[in-house]
C-alpha cells in the first residue's frame, strides 16, 4: 500500500485534513464546499481558463487571488471561497465572458442546464459592463449528430482538451485570435473528412450550448426529459448511461463522470447509434406466414400457433428435434427462461446463443 | 481449461495502471471504444505496449512493438515466446512451483520451437518476438488482452490456452492490473454465456452432478433432459442434414452471423418450424412461419453483464413500441400455453430464481446493483463482488500448462486463391448492422462495404483505391470498395461483417474450433477480381 500522506487546511474558516497532492478545488468539492467552475471537467486536466474557481488565499499579511482547479493544496493553507473580493472578482469575469456570449438563452437547447446561466443568474447579472460583441454562428457541417455555434462558445476548451486528452483524436483545436478565436476542425472542414470519429465527447462535456446533438435540437430541454439510467446494448464494456426521453421518446443519450466503468466517456454508437428504437421498419405486430406471404395476426393466434406447432413436433419427433437459439442482446432474465423454456419447456438441452459468433 | 473458468480476470478500471499491455487479435478503439479509451490513459500513463495483428491499427501505430502477424499463425508466436522466457530464464519460479503444473511436459514441447522456426510461419522477424517474450516476462505488471482474433479459429481454444501458458510462466495472473483478459464483443455475450449453454446449467453448474440437476429439478418441478445439446452450429448441421424440424430464434440473425451463408440458408428451408422473435425483419426472419415482434433494450427492464462479469441494471425508459411485447414476456407466456407455466410479475423475480440457483450470482439483487453494478463471483449478500480472478488459487487448484502445437487453418491460400480473407468490425457499426445502419450519425461515416488491400497485391492486381471490386472465395462472392493502404499486412485482405448486401459470411468457411464450436471466421483464401474484365 502506498500512504498518502495528509495535510491541513482551512476552508471558509473551517480546518480540515485532506491528502496531499490534491487541487484546492478537490479539497473543497471533499469537505462539500462548492466553487463554481466552467473550464473544468474531473476527466481532464486542470486548464485554468476561464478564472471563474477564483479563491482567495492568505499570503502573510496580505492575501492573493488564485486559480483553485490547478493550485495544489499545502499544509496550512487559508483559504476563502465566498469572501467580498472573490465574489466581486467573479462577477466581473463572469461579465467578461458574457460580453461574447449572446443573450438568446430562449431558444438555445441548454437553457436550463446551462453552467454560464446558472452562474449569471445566481450572480444576478443581467447585463455585462463591457463592450458586447458575440460573433460566429452555426457552422455549417453535414454530419448529422454534432451542431456547433461559434457564437456561444466561452473558450473553455473541454472540448479540444477531452478530443486530445480522452480520445487522443486531435480532430478539433483553437484557431484565430483575440475576439475571433474559436475551436473547431482544421480549416473548418467537415467533421467527417478529419480525424473526428464523432464520439460526440466535445458534446458532452461542453458546458454551454455551443456543441449540442444535432437530433435533439427543438426537441426539448433539460427540464423536459426524464433520464432514466441504463446499460448500453452495444459492445461488452456495458457502458452507463442515460436516455433522455420526452413523451415516450429517446431524445438523446448523455452519461456522468464517475459512471461504472466508463467514466461519463460514450462512444459513436452509444451516444449516436439509438435511431432504431423508434425506426419505422420495428416489427410492431405479430406476423404468421400464409401462402407464402406474412399477414398480420394478434398475439393469441401467433403464440397458440408456435404453442400448437411445436407441440406437435414435439409429440411427433421428440424434444430433439427442436432447438432455441438466444441472443446476447437479451438481458440474463431473457437468457435464463430461453435456457429454462428448451430444458423444463420443450425437454432438449438443444440450447445455445450467439457467443460463438 | 488452464485456470478453470472463461471470463476477463482482471477489471477495466485495473487497465491505466498496467505496465505492459500484449494486445493480440484485438482492435479496442474500433470495437470497444471506452475499453479503448482506458488503454490510452494507459499509454499515457507509460505503458509499454506490444501489438500483434496482422493490421496496423491505432495501438500498433503507438505501440513499442508492432508484430504484423499473419492470421492462424498466433500459436507459433505464442509458443515461442514461451520458448525464449524460458530459455533466458525470465520465468516466474515460484509461482510455477506453487501454483501451476505440467511445466516440465510445456518447457520439453517449446524447446524446439525457436523465434528462428516462429519467424517462418509468422512472418514476424525472430528478434522481435525475443524482443516481445522479454518485455512481457520482465515487467512489474503485464496484460494480455485478445479477442476474436484469437478465439475465431478452428484452434482458437488452443490459442487462449497458448496465451495462459504466458501468463502461468510469468505469474502476471492472479494481481491487480495483469491477467488474462477476453474483451466481449457484445454487449450480454457474458450474461448469455452464464445464463445458456447446451452442456452447462446457469453459472456453468455441470449437469451431470447429481445435486445440481437436483436443485434444477426441485425449482422446476421437471425431469431435466438427459439426452447431450447441440450447439448451434451442430444445430445448423443437422438442419442441413434434414435432421432437425423446429428452431426458436430469439435476437438474432444466423443467416447474417454464422459463417458459409447458402449452407446456413439451405438448413433453414430444410425445417418444418422456425419462430423468429426480434425487433426487426431480419434476413433470418424472412424464412420463419411465425414471427413475434419484441421490444428493444429502452423498453424493459433487465441486467446485462459486462466483459469484466459485472451485473448490471437495464431500465425501461419508454413504453413498448407498437404492440410489441419484451423477450422474457413472450418466452414465459408460449410456455406457459405449452403447458408449463411461467409466471413472473417482472424480470426481477426471475433475476431472483436466477440467483438462488447460482453460486456465483447468489449475493446479488436488484436493490445492491440499484447504483452501481456488481462483479460475479459473488457468493453471498454481504460479498463485494470479485475486481479479479485467481488471486492465490484458480478454481480447478493448480494452473495447467498446456502443450499445444500449431494446426493450420482448415484453408490457406493457394495458387487458385492465395489472398489470406480475414473480417471483423468497424467503429461505426454493429454486427449485422441492424441496430446502427437505422442511425443517421453513424451512416454519415461509413455505409458501404469495403474491403482492405496492401498496396503492393493492390499494385499487382491493378486495383485503385476506392474501385469496386469483387472478392471471391470458395463460397461464394461479394462486391466491395477497395481501401488500399498499408494498414493491412501484404497478402491479407479485410472485411467488415456489417453489411448485409455484401456479407462477409457469403465467403467465410464453416470449419470449426473442435471444443467451442466457434467458426473460423478469422482465416480462409480468397481472390480479388477486377469487375467487368
Amino acid at each position: 500500500m502506498v500512504m498518502i500522506s495528509k495535510i491541513k487546511v482551512t476552508i471558509d474558516g473551517k480546518t480540515i485534513e485532506v491528502d496531499k497532492g490534491k487541487t484546492v478545488l478537490q479539497a473543497a468539492n471533499a469537505v462539500g464546499v462548492r466553487i463554481p467552475t466552467l473550464c473544468h471537467d474531473p476527466r481532464l486536466e486542470p486548464f485554468a481558463a476561464c478564472r471563474v474557481c477564483m479563491v482567495e488565499i492568505e499570503r502573510g499579511k496580505s492575501t492573493a487571488l488564485i486559480t483553485s482547479c490547478n493550485t495544489e493544496a499545502t499544509d496550512g493553507m487559508v483559504i476563502r471561497t465566498d469572501s467580498e473580493k472573490v465574489l466581486k472578482t467573479r462577477k466581473m469575469i463572469l461579465e467578461l465572458i458574457l460580453s461574447d456570449h449572446p443573450k438568446d438563452c430562449m431558444t438555445c437547447e441548454k437553457c436550463g442546464s446551462c453552467s454560464l446561466q446558472n452562474l449569471a443568474y445566481e450572480h444576478g447579472i443581467r447585463e455585462s459592463q463591457f463592450f458586447e460583441e458575440p460573433d460566429g454562428g452555426i457552422v455549417e457541417d453535414s454530419n448529422p449528430v454534432i451542431q456547433q455555434d461559434t457564437s456561444k462558445c466561452i473558450l473553455c476548451g473541454r472540448c479540444v482538451r477531452i478530443c486530445a486528452e480522452v480520445q487522443q483524436d486531435y480532430a478539433i483545436d483553437f484557431k484565430n485570435r483575440g475576439f475571433k478565436t474559436e475551436t473547431g476542425t482544421p480549416f473548418g472542414m467537415p467533421r467527417r473528412d478529419t480525424t473526428c470519429v464523432l464520439c460526440g465527447q466535445c458534446v458532452s462535456t461542453c458546458p454551454v450550448g455551443s456543441l449540442v446533438e444535432k437530433q435533439a435540437v427543438g426537441k426539448g430541454r433539460g427540464w423536459d426529459f426524464r433520464q432514466v439510467k441504463t446499460t448500453c446494448a452495444y459492445c461488452g464494456v456495458g457502458c452507463t448511461m442515460y436516455l433522455n426521453v420526452k413523451e415516450n421518446q429517446v431524445v438523446k443519450v448523455t452519461s456522468k463522470p464517475g459512471s461504472i466503468p466508463n467514466d461519463g466517456n460514450l462512444c459513436v454508437k452509444g451516444r449516436f447509434g439509438f435511431d432504431f428504437i423508434h425506426h419505422p421498419e420495428r416489427l410492431k405486430q405479430p406476423l404468421i406466414k400464409k401462402n407464402g406471404k406474412f399477414e398480420e395476426a394478434t398475439w393469441d393466434e401467433a403464440l397458440n400457433l408456435v404453442a400448437t406447432k411445436l407441440g406437435e413436433i414435439k409429440a411427433k419427433y421428440g424434444p430433439d428435434h427442436i432447438g432455441v437459439m438466444s441472443s446476447s442482446r437479451c438481458t440474463n432474465e431473457e437468457n435464463y427462461l430461453a435456457m429454462k423454456f428448451a430444458r423444463a419447456t420443450i425437454g432438449t438441452n438443444n440450447v445455445d446463443q450467439c457467443a460463438r459468433t | 481449461m488452464s485456470f478453470g473458468s472463461g471470463s476477463m480476470t482482471n477489471s477495466i478500471s485495473e487497465i491505466k495502471d498496467c505496465k505492459l499491455i500484449f494486445l493480440i487479435g484485438g482492435n479496442p478503439t474500433d470495437a470497444h471504444p471506452i475499453i479503448g479509451l482506458e488503454m490510452k490513459k494507459a499509454l499515457k500513463n507509460g505503458c509499454t505496449f506490444i501489438v500483434a495483428d496482422p493490421r496496423r491499427i491505432w495501438f500498433a501505430q503507438h505501440a513499442r512493438l508492432y508484430l504484423p502477424v499473419i492470421p492462424g499463425s498466433d500459436n507459433w508466436l505464442l509458443n515461442a515466446m514461451a520458448h525464449v522466457i524460458i530459455a533466458e530464464g525470465l520465468e516466474n519460479k515460484e509461482f510455477i512451483k506453487t501454483r501451476t503444473e505440467g511445466f516440465e511436459e510445456l518447457k520439453e514441447f517449446v524447446k524446439d520451437i525457436t523465434p528462428e522456426r516462429a519467424a517462418e510461419f509468422t512472418g514476424i522477424p525472430a528478434e522481435d518476438i525475443r524482443q516481445a517474450a522479454r518485455l512481457y516476462a520482465t515487467s512489474e505488471k503485464s496484460a494480455i488482452y485478445y479477442t476474436l482474433g484469437i478465439t475465431e479459429h478452428t484452434c482458437g481454444t488452443d490459442n487462449v490456452r497458448t496465451i495462459a501458458n504466458l501468463a502461468l510462466l510469468t505469474g502476471h495472473i492472479g494481481k491487480s492490473s495483469t491477467g488474462v483478459n477476453p474483451i466481449r464483443g457484445q454487449n450480454n455475450v457474458q450474461g448469455a454465456t452464464d445464463m445458456c449453454l447446451p452442456n452447462k446449467l446457469p453459472g456453468y453448474q455441470d449437469p451431470s452432478d447429481p445435486a445440481v440437476v437436483e436443485k434444477f429439478e426441485k425449482t422446476w418441478g421437471v425431469t431435466l433432459p438427459k439426452t447431450p445439446g447441440d450447439t448451434a452450429s451442430t444445430m445448423f448441421e443437422r438442419m442441413y442434414k434434414n435432421q432437425f424440424k423446429a428452431f426458436y430464434v430469439i435476437g438474432e440473425d444466423p443467416v447474417i452471423s454464422e459463417p458459409n451463408q447458402d449452407y446456413t440458408i439451405k438448413g433453414i428451408k430444410n425445417l418444418e418450424f422456425l419462430v423468429v422473435q426480434d425487433i426487426f425483419m431480419s434476413e433470418t426472419a424472412r424464412y420463419a412461419d411465425v414471427i413475434l415482434p419484441a421490444t428493444s433494450f429502452a423498453e424493459k427492464d433487465g441486467t446485462f453483464t459486462n466483459t469484466e462479469r459485472r451485473v448490471q441494471r437495464v431500465r425501461k425508459a419508454i413504453n413498448p413500441v407498437g404492440n410489441t411485447r419484451p423477450d422474457w414476456q413472450i418466452t414465459a407466456e408460449l410456455s406457459t400455453r405449452m403447458g408449463y407455466k411461467m409466471d413472473y410479475p417482472s424480470p426481477k423475480e426471475i433475476f431472483d430464481e436466477i440467483a438462488s440457483l447460482t453460486p456465483m450470482l447468489a449475493g446479488i439483487n436488484y436493490e445492491r446493483i440499484e447504483h452501481n453494478g456488481i462483479q460475479w463471483p459473488c457468493p453471498d449478500t454481504k460479498h463485494p463482488g470479485t475486481k479479479f480472478l485467481h488471486e492465490g488459487k484458480f478454481p480447478r487448484g493448480l494452473g495447467k500448462f498446456f502443450v499445444l502445437p500449431y494446426r493450420p487453418p482448415a484453408e490457406s491460400p493457394d495458387k487458385e486463391y492465395p489472398l489470406l480473407l480475414t473480417t471483423g468490425r468497424t467503429l461505426y457499426h454493429y454486427n449485422a448492422g441492424t441496430m446502427t445502419r437505422r442511425s443517421e450519425g453513424i451512416i454519415h461515416k461509413t455505409n458501404d462495404c469495403f474491403v482492405e488491400v496492401n498496396q503492393a497485391d493492390a499494385t499487382e492486381l491493378g486495383i485503385f483505391d476506392g474501385e469496386m471490386i469483387s472478392v471471391i472465395t470458395r463460397r461464394g462472392q461479394i462486391t466491395a470498395r477497395a481501401e488500399v493502404s498499408e494498414k493491412v499486412k501484404k497478402g491479407v485482405i479485410w472485411i467488415p461483417m456489417h453489411f448485409a448486401e455484401s456479407a462477409a459470411n457469403k465467403l467465410t468457411k464453416d470449419a470449426y474450433d473442435d471444443v467451442t464450436q466457434t467458426a473460423e471466421y478469422k482465416v480462409c483464401s480468397a481472390k480479388l477480381e477486377k469487375i467487368g474484365t
